[in-house]
């Protein structure tokens, strides 16, 4: 098979086939300089889809939920692309990505499309690559873009500034108010789920959370948009509906109040940032590697704190 | 077109009536543990969910498992699909237990290379390098 240049798939990828979308991403992911130019073409032709982010801590159903919320939105005739991230293995760099498996049912619906992404040691529950991902797909004519993060813990947040909804999967029997009340993942939902509702102890999950929602700052909501809580059952297709719904309200109230802006102006500023995190990064690795050593030895004798060496190494490079 | 930066992509699955998957799942873990991105596929798939799936996904190679007996039909039908789809930068690998005139049969066919149950996990991983190897340099 001959190789492609990533700039020639752009010409499929607009005009949603299949095999180009599928084979750009791979360009996307593995981040290299070759294809930079196709993928600044893309992004000219991005802006339509809405982006939704499901999060969660593991095993709370987000691939099962994300599954049948994409059915829902594929049955009334939109087209749905699905990002599932999976962890990548920090000690040998592989993965086993097995969100599919959950996915099944909807696998074969011509109406969606899914991808499995390694995280490749970023942090916050998205992998590298994700965000050009996301442009490929909404470039390709998807109108509603799920992102399914790797099970998240507590503050991994990363999905706040790359969706414009977000959705927060909670299950029955894994933890208590107290949980909740701690700062973190629970305050940067648009939409809390409880998963597995066809369990009969989600209800006090439920109430917990909704106890926990109007505990927090009020004001907050007045003029705003209100966090929703949603039961559902994915085994029994129950609430899916309800929270497609939610979806399209909350998208809504993005619009009619101008909110969108200010999502968009974060997600903007926080690609363009991450980017050059990983540019400077990059530059300490290729450049500056004996600076790194010289000053780890340093701290290692306690001759230089660690804020004062990494003052220095920044000093260093700047002084080019 | 690949580079360091990109680890190989594979789909592990198991093709239809067929639950036998501590195989599989042991070969996914030995090749994850290699640095490869496994997307595991499930059971029970049938031949025109396989390929659609390792489209989607953009696969470096496709690897079945089959322990049914089956593997004469369900090879041919995911490569006429492969074909079909114009999707045969995907390479084929399989793995199972298949007399030895079927693997001669499946390599003229289009598979790349079958993995018998005497194969060692080092053996896989070379396997799996090597096809890919050949593929990105045609």
């Amino acid at each position: 098979m001959a190789k492609v240049a990533p700039m020639d798939l752009v010409a499929g990828v607009l005009k949603g086939e299949t095999v180009p979308i599928a084979r750009l991403l791979s360009c996307a992911e593995a981040a290299d300089d070759a294809s930079r130019p196709a993928l600044a073409r893309i992004f000219e032709h991005t802006g339509k889809a809405h982006v939704v982010g499901i999060t969660g801590v593991p095993g709370s159903g987000k691939s099962t939920l994300t599954a049948v919320l994409a059915e829902e939105f594929a049955n009334s005739g939109r087209k749905v692309g699905i990002i599932a991230v999976d962890p990548s293995s920090p000690f040998s760099g592989g993965s086993i990505l097995g969100d599919r498996i959950r996915m099944a049912d909807i696998a074969m619906n011509p109406n969606v499309f899914i991808r499995s992404m390694a995280t490749r040691g970023a942090m916050g529950g998205l992998s590298r690559g994700c965000l050009d991902a996301v442009d490929i797909l909404d470039a390709a004519g998807f109108d509603l873009i799920l992102i399914e993060t790797v099970g998240v813990g507590q503050d991994e947040i990363e999905i706040v500034q790359a969706a414009h909804t977000v959705i927060v999967a909670s299950a029955p029997g894994l933890g208590d108010e107290i949980q909740a009340i701690k700062a973190g993942v629970l305050e940067i939902a648009d939409i809390h789920i409880v998963t597995k509702c066809d369990r009969s102890d989600s209800n006090q999950t439920i109430r917990e959370l909704k106890g926990m929602l109007k505990m927090g700052d009020l004001t907050k909501f007045i003029e705003g948009w209100e966090p929703k809580v949603i039961g559902t059952s994915s085994l029994r297709r129950e609430g899916i509906a309800e929270l497609a719904a939610a979806i399209d309200g909350h998208r809504s109230y993005l619009e009619t109040s101008g909110e969108i802006v200010a999502r968009r102006r974060k997600i903007s500023e926080t690609r363009m940032l991450k980017i050059a995190e990983s540019l400077i990064r990059k530059r300490f690795y290729e450049e500056r590697l004996g600076s790194i050593s010289e000053l780890c030895g340093q701290m290692e004798r306690k001759m230089i704190a660690p804020d004062a060496a990494a003052r220095q190494l920044l000093a260093r490079i700047n002084g080019e | 077109m690949k580079n360091d930066a990109a680890p190989i992509r594979v789909m592990m699955t198991k093709l239809g009536l067929d639950g036998h998957d501590r195989g599989v799942k042991i070969v996914a873990r030995v090749l994850r543990d290699a640095g490869i991105d496994v997307i595991y596929a499930g059971l029970h798939r049938s031949p025109e969910e396989v390929v659609t799936a390792a489209i989607q996904e953009d696969v470096d190679v496709l690897g079945v498992s089959l322990l049914s007996g089956a593997h004469m039909p369900l090879f041919g039908k995911v490569l006429d699909l492969l074909r079909e789809k114009n999707a045969l930068h995907i390479t084929v690998v399989g793995g199972g237990l298949m007399p030895d005139e079927d693997v001669a049969k499946l390599k003229e066919m289009g598979v790349a290379d079958i993995m018998r149950q005497d194969s060692t996990p080092e053996q896989i991983v070379a396997t799996i390098r090597r096809v890919v190897a050949e593929r990105s340099d045609a």
